[in-house]
């Protein structure tokens, strides 16, 4: 079993936008992973490891397209337990969503994976399509907004608890297959691989990289490639020409007790 | 005429509320094109494209898409059937309302069709220009769009509902042969409620971290039962289990804009806000002065929800007795 594992780096969420001659400028950003990425990242780990048995039931492959000389986050996955990387060279931000899922769809070919876990969504672009244009293009299933995963291994397949609008659908599909996470699979027991015990609680949320992990990441292999190698061509056919900050609230008021509050929800706001 | 696609998601037989809002944002992308708007409707057999149809929207067709394997939504079968119907229609745009379903077919369908998606489409700008918010609402973009067709989604929370007009007339459209590629969907668990849907309700109680268990969300339900309101959560909440996933507020959860949202116990994280920043008026109660929440709250009240919640549904209950 081969899981593919797509990362994205994106401008850190806890700085503040940059906004120069009306358009968004990621210049001088701090570049970090987009966290729905780590949440697959650690998904794919769950799956692939066997807690309490040495057997490992898959091998990682993490695959990111950035300039080949940033890509921090590619050395942070594989220091979480990555087994080996694949890096595009192109700087990600000129692309279209279309061209970074042809990307995926060659690099899941070269690889003969069987598996494609990404986040659901980048949480700067939040375009929300790549894992699923993926899919399409391999003509794969899917299971989107994944909150936990179960993998039959005899039958080569997977149970997904997909977050829907109205609940939590289940969903499954056959191997190969293409999964796309949510929040709630970081949680202790989203992810089963029937290896690992049932009732084994994970700490919540995606691992950190223990020391040994950050040197041993060092020394696993990254293979560079182009998307010209790929076979791909570089598109964008869907620019961004304009950004702006969005409209401030007016200013609200601060009340000194309920009565006060209900007060003034009903004859100045006039909502009650 | 060229024409733009816009698909009728239906509830029970009828047009769903979200795609009503989701029509108006579709009819405008198709003014500025100088184009026709046509619903289409997918199923196993087409009684909810009539249906639809009979309340007509403003559109100038419903087209009925129909295969067997349109009976159960798969994500698959409904984006191999969007892509056959915008070739087949020549359709210069395809869009949706950003539901689940649609985020999760509608991109499927674009890559078939190698066309560009615009997620969360807040105004149309112009012809090929849609705005949309991106990095949780800290920004607005505008994105230019040359190609044809392309896809958008909708931000329901943005548009008004369409109304009915005069009934629109209905045509098959072949829907070419949908395949779910071994995908079963075993069951949906609902989180059965008698409170309106989080999307469509005036009034939303939210509850964060700071109620402490599930349990206290009884306080919140009891004002929202008062006030007619939907119950909301912040993901700190709803990671704790304190309630259902689905009552997720936020950038990765639903984006609701009530006339009143009542944020009790939620710091404001910029996630959080992503998806109530919108809402008319946003009243917080939160014990921390510093509390994030309160440089978007137009009434804040720096206070314990245990010192303040019950009064708070008393004089709500006093005026809903004096009302009666
Ligand atoms: C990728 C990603 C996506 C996310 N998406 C979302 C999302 O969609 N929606 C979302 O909500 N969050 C989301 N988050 C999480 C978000 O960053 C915050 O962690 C979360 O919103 C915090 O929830 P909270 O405000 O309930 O909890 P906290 O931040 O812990 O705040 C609790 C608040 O309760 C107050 N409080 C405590 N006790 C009392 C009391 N007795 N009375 C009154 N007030 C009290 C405290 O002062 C505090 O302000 C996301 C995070 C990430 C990384």
């Amino acid at each position: 079993m081969k899981i593919l594992v797509t990362v994205k780096r994106i401008p850190d969420p806890d700085e503040p936008l940059k906004f120069s001659g009306g358009v968004l400028d990621t210049s001088a950003v701090k570049w970090v992973p987009n966290t729905f990425d780590e949440y697959a990242m650690e998904t794919a780990l769950r799956l692939a490891e066997h807690v309490g048995g040495s057997q490992r039931l898959a091998e990682v492959i993490v695959m990111s397209i950035c300039p080949a000389g940033q890509r921090q986050h590619v050395t942070q996955f594989l220091a979480m337990g990555g087994d080996r990387a694949v890096v595009v060279d192109h700087d990600d931000r000129a692309l279209d969503a279309q061209t970074v899922a042809e990307a995926i769809a060659a690099v899941w070919k070269r690889e003969s994976c069987d598996l494609l876990i990404a986040g659901k969504l980048a949480q700067d672009m939040e375009g929300n399509e790549v894992a699923q244009r993926a899919a399409a293009l391999l003509g794969l299933p899917q299971a989107t907004f994944a909150a936990t995963v179960a993998w039959d291994r005899e039958a080569g397949s997977l149970t997904v608890g997909r977050e829907v609008d109205d609940g939590v659908e289940s969903k499954k599909i056959p191997l190969p297959a293409v999964v796309s996470v949510d929040l709630r699979v970081v949680l202790p027991h989203s992810v089963k691989n029937g290896a690992t015990p049932d009732d084994h609680a994970y700490q919540e949320g995606p691992r950190l990289a223990s020391l040994r992990g950050i040197t041993m990441a060092k020394r696993k292999k990254v293979d560079v490639v182009s998307l010209a190698d790929l076979g791909v061509e570089a598109k964008n056919t869907s620019p961004i020409v304009h950004a702006e900050p969005p409209p401030p609230r007016p200013p609200g008021q601060i009340v000194e007790s309920v009565d006060e509050l209900v007060e003034k929800l009903a004859t100045e706001a006039k909502v009650l | 005429m060229s024409t733009v696609l816009f698909i009728v998601e239906t509830h029970q037989g009828k047009a769903a509320t979200a795609s009503l809002h989701g029509i108006t944002c579709a009819a405008r992308v198709a003014a500025a094109h100088g184009a026709e708007l046509a619903l289409l409707v997918l199923g196993a057999d087409d009684t909810a494209a009539r249906q639809v149809a009979a309340e007509g929207y403003g559109a100038a067709k419903v087209l009925a898409g129909v295969h067997e394997a349109l009976g159960t939504f798969t994500a698959e079968a409904y984006g191999d059937a969007i892509a056959e119907v915008a070739r087949a229609t020549g359709a210069i745009a395809v869009g949706a309302t950003a539901t689940s379903s649609s985020r999760d077919a509608l991109p499927r369908a674009a890559a078939m069709l190698r066309a560009p998606l615009v997620s969360e489409v807040v105004a149309v700008q112009d012809a090929g220009l849609l705005r949309r918010p991106v990095a949780a609402g800290r920004a607005l973009v505008d994105t230019k769009i040359e190609a044809a067709p392309y896809l958008f989604t909708v931000r329901a929370s943005e548009f008004p509902a369409a109304e009915a007009s005069a009934a629109a007339p209905v045509e098959t459209v072949a829907v070419g042969d949908p395949d779910p590629r071994g995908a079963q969907v075993l069951g949906i668990e609902r989180t059965e409620s008698a409170r309106p849907p989080l999307t469509e309700a005036k009034v939303i109680v939210s509850g964060g971290r700071g109620m402490g268990s599930g349990e206290n969300f009884k306080h919140l339900e009891a004002l929202a039962d008062l006030l007619g309101a939907a119950v909301g959560a912040s993901r700190a909440a709803t990671d704790a289990g304190m309630v259902p996933a689905d009552l997720q507020v936020g950038q990765t959860g639903k984006v609701v804009a009530p006339d009143l949202y009542i944020a009790v116990g939620i710091s404001g994280a910029i996630q959080h806000l992503a998806g109530m920043k919108g809402s008319k008026v946003i009243v917080a109660i939160n014990k921390d002065p510093e509390a994030p929440i309160f440089q978007v709250a137009d009434y804040g009240l720096v206070a314990k929800w245990e010192d303040t919640l019950p009064r708070l549904t008393e004089l709500v209950r006093a005026r809903r007795t004096a009302e009666a």
